[in-house]
C-alpha cells in the first residue's frame, strides 16, 4: 500500500471507510477514479458536496431535511402525541410506504452494538429523552431492526430510559414473515410469532 | 468444492453488499473461520435469527475460493436473556471480542471453543459479572499469560501488594507500583479464579470485590492485545 503516490493512498483510505467497502473494492474504485474523465469525477465530488451543503438532519428527530426541521415534523396532520423510533432515516420511508402510521418519528442514527464500541451515548437516545420530557407524547412504538443489536437497543430504551416516563411503550410486532413456509422459520422467530398469536 | 458441517460460535458479522452478510465463525475443530451468508439481510431470509452474534450453531459449509460459504444452519444454543438485557449482551461482546482478537483463522483450539461456549451459556443462564473475570483468566492460561499474584514481580516481597501490571508480568508492592489497584480481596479472588476454583469465587465474592475484578480484568485484557477492547468501553464506561 505504501508505494502509491500520497493522493492515491488517501483516496483508498477514504474510501476503505465507507460501509460495506473493504481494501480491495476501495483500490479497485480509486484506480477506476483515476482513469475516468475530468467532467465525471467532477460530477461526483459535487455530489457529495451538494449533498452535504443542501441537506442535514432535522433538529427535532433527526430526519433527513432540507430545513432547519423535515417535513413530517413540521405537518400539522400527523399526530403529535405517537413517536416511532426508528435507526435510519430509510426506515422512515419504508413505515412511509405502508401508509399505516400517521405520528411522528425519532430516528437514532445508529443503534447500541458494544462488538462496533457503540454504546447509548453515541447515538440520539438522550434527545429522545429529553423529546418525551418536552413534548405531550403518549405513546412510543420501537421500531428498530429485529435483530440483536436492534432488539438490545429497544429493551434499552423501554427499561432504562422511558420506563419513568409512565407512557406507553410498544414494540414492532414479531413474526412469521407473510408469504413463507413454517418449517423454515428459525426457533426465535417462530417462538415470537407462538407468543403473539392473535384470535381469530 | 468440499461440503463441510462444524459446530460453531458466531463472534460476529459484516454486512457485505445489498443483503448479504459474511459472518465470523469460531468453529470446533478449525479454529475461526470467515464465511459468507448470502441473503441473509433478507427479512425471508432461511437463516433468520441463526446466525447473530453469540448464537452456538452446527453450521454445512461450502469451501470457497476466498471464504467459505454457509449453506444450512441448525441451533445448538441460543442465548434469549441477551436479547433483553444490554448489560448481559455487553458482557458477552467481551468474551466474543476477546476470542476474535485471541484466534487466529485455520488455528483450531477445542479447548477455547468449549471455554466460549460454556462462559456464554453461564452468562444467559445466571448474567453473574464475575463470568468475564473468570473467563479472562481461562482464556490467558490457554494463552500461555498466567500472571504472579503471590507476591511482588520485581522484589519478591508478598506483603503490601497494591496493583496489577500484566506487562510486568503480575502483582506489585507499594513501593514498585504500576497498572491499577489492586485490594487484597480482588488478589485472593484472582488467585482462585487461576487455580481454577471459579465456582468458589462466583459463589463468594461481595459486590465491590466483583466490581473491581470486571475492571482489573478488562484492563488485563486490553495489555494483553496491546488495544482497549471496543466491548469492554460500552459494557463498562456506559451501561454500569
Ligand atoms: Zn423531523
Ligand atoms: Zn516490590
Amino acid at each position: 500500500m505504501t508505494s502509491y503516490a500520497k493522493p492515491v493512498e488517501v483516496l483508498i483510505d477514504e474510501l476503505g471507510r465507507l460501509p460495506g467497502i473493504g481494501p480491495k473494492s476501495a483500490q479497485r474504485i480509486a484506480f477506476h477514479l483515476l482513469k475516468v474523465d475530468r467532467i465525471d469525477s467532477d460530477r461526483l465530488a459535487n455530489a457529495i458536496v451538494d449533498l452535504k451543503d443542501k441537506i442535514s438532519f432535522c433538529e427535532r428527530c433527526f430526519n433527513v431535511s432540507e430545513g432547519e426541521e423535515c417535513t413530517i415534523c413540521i405537518d400539522p396532520r400527523r399526530n403529535q402525541a405517537v413517536l416511532c423510533v426508528v435507526e435510519e432515516p430509510k426506515d422512515i420511508s419504508a413505515i412511509e410506504k405502508t401508509g399505516a402510521y400517521h405520528g411522528r418519528y425519532h430516528v437514532l442514527l445508529g443503534v447500541i452494538n458494544p462488538l462496533e464500541g457503540v454504546g447509548p451515548d453515541q447515538i440520539k437516545i438522550r434527545e429522545l429523552a429529553h423529546r418525551v420530557a418536552a413534548e405531550s407524547i403518549t405513546e412510543v412504538i420501537l421500531c428498530t431492526n429485529p435483530n440483536l443489536e436492534g432488539e438490545t437497543t429497544a429493551a434499552f430504551i423501554a427499561n432504562k430510559i422511558l420506563k419513568p416516563f409512565e407512557i406507553k411503550v410498544t414494540r414492532l410486532a414479531s413474526g412469521l414473515p407473510v408469504g413463507g413456509d413454517l418449517e423454515y422459520a428459525d426457533e426465535l422467530t417462530l417462538g415470537r410469532a407462538l407468543e403473539g398469536r392473535q384470535t381469530l | 468444492m468440499t461440503l463441510y458441517r462444524e459446530d460453531a460460535v458466531v463472534l460476529r458479522s459484516y454486512k457485505l453488499g445489498e443483503a448479504d452478510r459474511i459472518i465470523v465463525l469460531y468453529t470446533r475443530t478449525r479454529g475461526k473461520t470467515r464465511a459468507v451468508a448470502k441473503g441473509i439481510r433478507r427479512t425471508k431470509s432461511k437463516f433468520g435469527a441463526r446466525l447473530e452474534p453469540s448464537t452456538v450453531v452446527h453450521a454445512q459449509l461450502y469451501e470457497g475460493r476466498n471464504l467459505d460459504i454457509v449453506t444450512q444452519v441448525e441451533t445448538r444454543q441460543v442465548h434469549a436473556s441477551f436479547r433483553r438485557d444490554l448489560m448481559r449482551y455487553g458482557r458477552a461482546a467481551i468474551l466474543l471480542e476477546a476470542v476474535d482478537l485471541a484466534s487466529e483463522e485455520a488455528e483450531p483450539s477445542p479447548a477455547l471453543f468449549k471455554l466460549l461456549t460454556g462462559a456464554l451459556r453461564e452468562l444467559d443462564r445466571a448474567g453473574n459479572p464475575l463470568i468475564v473475570p473468570a473467563f479472562v483468566a481461562k482464556l490467558l492460561k490457554l494463552e500461555g499469560v498466567q500472571p504472579m499474584l503471590e507476591a511482588c514481580v520485581e522484589c519478591s516481597r508478598s506483603d503490601g501488594l497494591v496493583s496489577l501490571d500484566l506487562s510486568r508480568g503480575g502483582v506489585l508492592c507499594d513501593r514498585c507500583r504500576s497498572g491499577g489497584f489492586m485490594s487484597a480481596g480482588a488478589r485472593v479472588a484472582m488467585q482462585h479464579v487461576f487455580e481454577g476454583h471459579v465456582r468458589h469465587v462466583l459463589d463468594t465474592t461481595e459486590n465491590s470485590v466483583a466490581e473491581e475484578l470486571q475492571s482489573l480484568s478488562s484492563i488485563m485484557l486490553d495489555q494483553h492485545f496491546e488495544r482497549r477492547l471496543r466491548s469492554s468501553r460500552v459494557a463498562y464506561e456506559h451501561l454500569s
